[in-house]
């Protein structure tokens, strides 16, 4: 699991490479230098203690010592600051990726994918990489240059201390694979603990006021604790094991420091080795354990970055819900050429009724078809299917000889308005709102549409006038003044085929009167798809669809009142 | 600046009850560094007085205080690191707890220009940072300064000279390198927390309208905007990166230059027999340990002022008034008696009064159909009767007490409004009923359900009950959505049952049969529903709104 990610976040952080590169070299210096510190300090010590060398027998190798100490800094500096950047900058690659993803290649969530928990993936969860690349890669360049640097300067001074070293290595190692495979999976829980604790947090404080209709704000706050409870639980038991390897690691490298120090001791009072060479292999000791205890603590502290990106990389494998074609034809023009179902079946993934069961259904160019039916018929699905959000499970959907399959989603549904059936008001002005398909629009234009929707009242009224924010933190609408604003969206359109789904739901009859109107207008020369319970405004379509249970139960011309067709 | 002092010493106040946790976590860190000092310093001598090539036994109490040094290190910073992680978490719950505690009041209305990406990122990402104010903010500098004195009088033993030169040398670093990398960090620093709450914001917004975006062909431009907000991001971590890494130079810098001055005095002194030879390893030794002893103290800067940033905004937060606020002495609720408007006016901004001068009364058990067109102000209508909002002027009574004497919980549980755009949340569909009253059986639910039609629905579903809603029910159809809410109603035991525009979703056959069920299983209770369909209300009186 872990090398999956691994190999795959190597693969997203293409772009830091030259920056990884520099991380390698500065490494390899630092362990160079490692070593000239250990001896030059030795050398001076030993000499200073034992011969009781002066300050002018001792000058020189002083300077040499501070250019060292001074070079070190610079390679430490050099190496994190590498380390850092490199992080940087996949940390932004990361984040670019899955914004592409999220909102071109597969627009709108999976129902297992919350919001919060992607919002805290992002952010968080990306920002605590930085340990990862910036902590626990770079420390593996260490661990494997500055082990190999002092066992070789070690070698030749006393093989039986580089004995010792170059077993414990190995050891540390194993152990240290072992626990951080145990505490893989739990940083695993740890993580999900707090992507719940997100998730949930965004969803009471979108229902905050539901809540509190029904007195159970503050109970949410028991909630809220118990999640933070287990998220504090998931952390003290990875952290307990993740401290416990960290401390076998010290104990093995304790172990190991005092095997070098006694032997070098023994031999020291045998007279087989000088203070000297004793004292390097000393400071050598440790210095050779703490890249490796590094690693370790790495590690740890990187899990939370590697578990949000275990999860952000799923998120990234998921594929789109409706593939583009390799090699797309250019998409039907629904202004000359019908628009026909065939046998169209479609399903959500577990529910196992089919919410739409073979419909057949041809809207011919400049048509207006009103759908209606009951709550839960199948009439939204008919038109995500329509928009390409789905694709039916079985037969096919064509504008003129196209099928839907063969055109680039974004150029198919460049040719539609669609008004949902709960549109969503962004944060902004009435005018960015109405304007959302057409960002460049005209002022005149979008008052105009404002206009036919009905909202020249009520933005008259307002001090701002159509520049009014509105959305979350702005100002609030009713809701049926918020219908109106989608509304005004599609009557901004020029798209040839226009889809609203219950436009005048939150409407009072005068209104509504008034709207359908204004439908009817926008509807001359387009193909309209309307679906609507509304039978006074249904009776302004040329035809009427009636969808039961997911199949067509009538398909009647609205005015003459005769049956044209029943499809089967 | 001192306002985030402030900030931080209320922050600070506010996590007091753990002081045992902390300074035992101080003791351990300090211990930590004691040990592994020591450690070093000792075997420094250990070997130097081995080349002596002295009798072992004049060795053996370096020896046993090298290996207690040893042993005891890595259980210390085990101990340490456990103790200062608990404490992080406890703080961290309670944060969370008092943070929510601040929002669960506060209305739409109250919440100002706060979106909930942003509060999201406060939620996760400013008490995340609150919680290392102790452990990362305030621990290191006491260790540090214990360190100090510490490495001072030990060195005094051998060669006072040297004690100064290494007790000066620390507290230079010790001041010195976080300021300097404080003044490189520079805006860094203030900005990490408003970059990250931006592009929280900003995210949460595009998921959630995500399809419509993508249909407008607005995908491509959202990408943009999200990536000039990472930018921010990518920023501020460039800046801290940097001085980070000057932080790592300095420190390291003044480490190798206080090593060389102990050198440089200490080679004389030896050299003068003023120190005994075999503890110039010592010395130097203890220097090189005692500055790993500040390590932590750059980022202890850098997380002291993300704390008073953390501090600042969630105090920030703190600060919003609810709109509505319990009486100190709440009137108990009267178990009979109207629900009544009392010459009521409202208005959101004074230049457009919406409701004025308006009186009505609702008997237990009526039946009032609240018409008017869009606009009119009946969704206000329905959150004075819920104390949502209070009137400019007049009052809502029930059983003749003014709402404003009652306790906000107590009108809700006798009033329970279903709001227009009620939210469905993403757990099951029998979480969503409960919602409404804990302890409805089972039974409560399905007769609930069969009410709103959708018992059929459910029953053919995998899981029944069980099934997940969706993040705002969006795994249901738009009717099915709203009858859940109106379903709740239902469950609820409240005597008064207000419905703003229930049928808004529904056919004509539908909506019929709902209100004729919804009629019917309210019984005694009082059915107040605002819509603009007359489908099932004919024959309830009728409350009509002018145009505002
Ligand atoms: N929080 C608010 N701040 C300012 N103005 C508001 C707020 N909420 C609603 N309004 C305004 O007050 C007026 C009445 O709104 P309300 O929601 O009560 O209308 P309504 O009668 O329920 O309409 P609809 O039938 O469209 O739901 C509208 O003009 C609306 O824009
Ligand atoms: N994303 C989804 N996942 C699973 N089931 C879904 C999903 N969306 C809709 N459904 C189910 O599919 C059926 C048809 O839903 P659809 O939204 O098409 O109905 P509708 O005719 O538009 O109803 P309404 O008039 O209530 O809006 C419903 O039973 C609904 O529960
Ligand atoms: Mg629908
Ligand atoms: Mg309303």
């Amino acid at each position: 699991m872990s090398d999956r990610v691994d190999r795959r976040l190597a693969h997203e952080s293409v772009a830091a490479r030259p920056h990884f590169a520099a991380a390698v070299v500065l490494g390899v210096a630092s362990a160079a230098i490692v070593v000239a510190q250990a001896a030059l300090l030795a050398h001076i010590i030993s000499a200073a203690a034992i011969r009781h060398a002066g300050l002018s027998a001792l000058g020189g190798s002083l300077v040499a010592l501070a250019a060292v100490l001074a070079a070190r800094a610079l390679l430490q500096g050099g190496f994190e600051l590498s380390g850092r950047l490199a992080a940087t900058r996949v940390m932004a690659v990361l984040r670019d990726r899955l914004a592409r993803h999220l909102l071109l290649e597969r627009p709108g969530l999976r129902p297992a994918e919350r919001t919060g928990e992607l919002a805290a993936a992002a952010v968080q969860g990306v920002d605590s990489l930085e340990s990862y690349f910036a902590g626990y890669l770079p420390a593996i360049v260490l661990a494997t240059a500055v082990p190999v640097a002092v066992l070789a300067w070690i070698v030749p001074i006393d093989w039986v201390c580089a004995l010792i070293l170059a077993i414990t290595v190995p050891i540390l190692i194993a152990f240290m694979i072992i626990i951080g495979l145990g505490a893989q999976s739990r940083t695993r829980s740890r993580w999900q603990a707090l992507s719940l604790l997100s998730s949930h947090f965004l969803d009471v404080v979108r229902g905050l006021e539901t809540l509190r209709a029904h007195r159970r704000e503050r109970a949410q706050a028991q909630t809220l604790a118990r999640v933070g409870e287990r998220y504090r639980e998931e952390t003290m038991s990875t952290l307990r094991l993740a401290f416990m390897s960290s401390l076998v690691l010290e104990l093995c490298a304790m172990v190991g420091t005092a095997l070098v120090a006694a032997t070098i001791g023994v031999q020291l009072t045998g007279g087989h080795l000088t203070l000297d060479a004793g004292l390097t292999v000393l400071l050598l000791a440790p210095e050779l354990y703490s890249p490796l205890r590094q690693v370790g603590q790495q590690f740890h502290a990187s899990a939370d970055g590697l578990a949000a990106a275990a999860r952000l990389l799923e998120v990234l494998g998921e594929p789109g819900t409706v593939p583009s074609p390799s090699a797309p034809r250019p998409a039907g023009d629904p202004r000359v050429s019908p628009i026909s179902l065939e046998s169209v079946s479609h399903a959500y993934p577990g529910r196992p009724r089919e919410v739409l069961s073979d419909v057949s259904l041809t809207i011919a160019p400049g048509e207006l078809v009103a759908i209606t039916g009951r709550s839960g018929a199948g009439k939204s699905t008919l038109a995500a299917l329509l928009l390409r959000l789905a694709d039916p499970v079985a037969g096919r959907i064509r504008c003129g000889e196209i099928d839907l399959r063969d055109v680039d989603p974004a150029a198919w549904r460049e040719r539609i308005a669609w008004v949902p059936q709960r549109a969503t008001l962004f944060a902004g002005s009435i005018a960015e709102n109405i304007a959302l398909a057409q960002p460049g629009a005209a002022p005149a234009r979008i008052a105009r549409a404002a206009a036919s929707a009905g909202l020249s009242e009520i933005v008259a009224a307002l001090p701002d006038g159509l520049e009014t924010v509105i959305g979350e933190g702005g100002r609030q609408l009713s809701a049926g003044q918020g219908q109106r604003v989608a509304l005004a969206r599609a009557f901004l359109s020029d798209a040839p085929l226009v889809v609203l789904d219950e436009p005048t739901a939150n409407l009072d009859a005068d209104t509504a009167a008034v709207i359908a109107g204004a439908i009817e207008r926008l509807a001359r020369g387009r193909t309209t798809v309307l679906i609507t319970h509304d039978l006074r405004l249904a009776a302004r379509a040329g035809r009427i669809v009636e969808l039961r249970d997911g199949r067509i139960v009538s398909n009647l011309a609205a005015c003459v009142g005769a049956p044209l067709a029943v499809a089967a | 600046m001192s306002a985030a002092t402030a900030a931080v010493i209320r922050a600070a106040r506010l996590q007091r009850g753990e002081g045992r946790r902390l300074v035992l976590s101080i003791a351990l860190a300090f211990g930590t560094v004691v040990a592994a000092t020591g450690l070093l310093t000792t075997s420094g001598y250990l070997i130097s007085r081995a080349a002596q090539r002295p009798d072992i036994l004049e060795l053996t109490a370096a020896i046993t205080a090298a290996q207690a040094f040893g042993l005891a290190r890595a259980p210390l910073r085990y101990a340490e690191r456990l103790v200062s992680h608990d404490l992080a978490l406890r703080i961290l719950a309670r944060l969370r707890a008092g943070f929510y505690a601040v929002l669960a009041p506060l209305g739409p209305g109250s919440l100002g220009e706060h979106r909930r990406g942003e509060l999201l990122s406060r939620f996760v990402a400013d008490v995340d940072a609150l919680q290392d104010l102790y452990l990362r903010a305030l621990a290191p500098p006491c260790v540090a300064a214990l360190v100090i004195v510490s490495a001072g009088v030990a060195a005094w033993t051998a060669l006072p000279l040297a004690a100064l030169v290494i007790a000066g040398s620390l507290a230079v670093a010790a001041v010195a390198v976080p300021l300097v990398t404080g003044a490189l960090a520079g805006a860094a620093g203030r900005r990490q927390a408003p970059a990250r709450a931006a592009l929280a914001t900003e995210l949460v917004e595009a998921l959630d309208g995500g399809v419509e975006l993508a249909v407008a062909g607005r995908g491509p431009e959202r990408v943009q905007r999200l990536r000039a907000l990472s930018g921010r991001l990518t920023w501020v971590a460039r800046r801290d990166a940097v001085a980070g890494a000057a932080a790592t130079t300095l420190s390291s810098l003044l480490t190798g230059g206080a090593v060389v001055l102990v050198l440089l005095v200490g080679i004389p002194a030896v050299h003068s027999g003023a120190l005994a030879g075999v503890l110039l390893a010592a010395i130097v030794f203890l220097v090189m340990g005692a500055f790993e002893g500040l390590q932590p103290l750059p980022a202890a800067a850098r997380t002291l002022r993300g704390c008073a940033q953390a501090a600042e905004r969630l105090e920030e937060l703190g600060s919003l008034q609810p709109a509505i606020v319990d009486p100190p002495a709440p009137v108990p609720l009267p178990a009979t008696g109207s629900l009544a408007l009392h010459a009521v006016a409202f208005s959101y901004d004074r230049a457009a009064p919406l409701l004025d001068s308006m009186s009505f009364e609702f008997e237990p058990g009526c039946r009032v159909a609240v018409t008017g067109p869009s606009g009119a102000g009946k969704t206000t209508l329905a959150r004075l009767l819920v104390r949502f909002l209070d009137p400019v002027r007049g009052a809502v009574t029930l059983g003749r007490v003014d709402l404003r004497e009652l306790a906000a919980d107590d009108v809700r549980g006798a009033v329970v409004l279903i709001a227009q755009d009620a939210h469905v949340f993403a757990s099951s569909i029998r979480q969503n009923l409960l919602l409404a009253r804990h302890g409805a059986t089972e039974e409560e639910l399905w007769a609930a359900l069969q009410a709103v039609q959708l018992d059929g629905f459910v029953r053919a579903l995998p899981d029944g009950l069980d099934t997940l809603a969706g993040e705002d029910g969006k795994l249901l159809s738009g009717g099915q959505r709203q009858r859940l809410t109106i379903a709740r109603a239902l469950v609820s035991d409240a005597r008064w049952l207000v419905l703003d525009e229930p049928t808004a979703h529904l056919d004509v056959d539908t909506a019929t049969e709902l209100m004729r069920a919804v009629d019917a299983a309210a019984g005694d209770r009082g059915l107040i529903v605002i819509s603009h369909r007359p489908e099932g209300l004919e024959d309830f009186d009728r409350l009509a709104l002018a145009p505002a």
